[in-house]
């Protein structure tokens, strides 16, 4: 099924690109989609620790079962004000 | 008004929104771009948001405020794109009847923007350029 990924900050940095769609298996969570980005770049493993994931711009934890059609965005710590 | 916007920001902007018959005091944050970090001088800084949801957690920060402080007007601009010095990056309104509130509300209210809002600056200066990022992750249950 396809999801939406959006890349920010850093994160873009490292992936090379702000958005992309992508192809993911069924039964896929934020977790599994997380380690698997993190196989592809390994510079992402940097912010393992204090990477946040938001799917359809609400926060979502590793256990989040992903759905066809998701948005799911990298978010590195905040820096705005 | 909770909005991420691409056009200067004026230190008023906010001002007249917030302003109510039932309001004896209005207090006003703004967040200026400042010419170093640490020891490195900086040209220009750039933001960047995760637009839509930028607003929606802004909105939330709004509204846990007037929860907490039984008040009725707030309301946030932040800026994105490239920013020069002595520019203001972010703009907090906060007006209520008596002025302990909207102080301590407005207080709130950046330092929640600065921990959990998705926006965040690249320094541009001496050293290159990097993206900050904040001392932690944004949201603690990932």
């Amino acid at each position: 099924m396809k999801v939406r990924v959006l890349f920010f900050a850093s994160s873009s940095e490292i992936v090379g690109c702000k958005e992309a769609e992508t192809e993911i298996a069924e039964g896929a969570t934020v977790g599994s989609f997380k380690r698997d980005l993190m196989l592809q770049y390994p510079d992402l493993l940097r912010l393992k620790n204090v990477l946040s994931i938001a799917v359809n711009t609400e926060f979502a934890d590793d256990l989040r079962v992903l759905k066809a059609g998701d948005e799911i965005a990298f978010i590195p710590p905040v820096s705005g004000g | 008004m909770f909005k991420i916007v691409d056009a200067p920001i004026a230190s008023d902007a906010l001002y007249e929104e917030v302003l109510k018959d039932y309001n004896g005091a209005v207090v006003t944050f703004c967040g200026v771009v400042r010419d170093h970090s640490g020891e490195t001088t900086t040209d220009f800084l750039v933001y960047d948001a995760y637009k839509k949801m930028a607003e929606k957690k802004m909105s939330e920060i709004g509204d846990q405020a007037k929860e907490k402080w039984n008040i009725e007007d707030v309301a946030i601009l932040h800026r994105i794109g490239r920013l020069e010095i002595g520019e203001i990056s972010v703009l907090i309104a906060v007006a209520s009847p008596h002025r302990a509130e909207a102080f301590d509300a407005c207080r709130f209210i950046i330092d929640k923007l600065k921990e959990t809002v998705p926006i965040w600056k690249k320094e541009v200066g001496q050293n290159g350029e990097a993206w900050v990022e904040g001392p932690q992750a944004a949201f603690a249950g990932g």
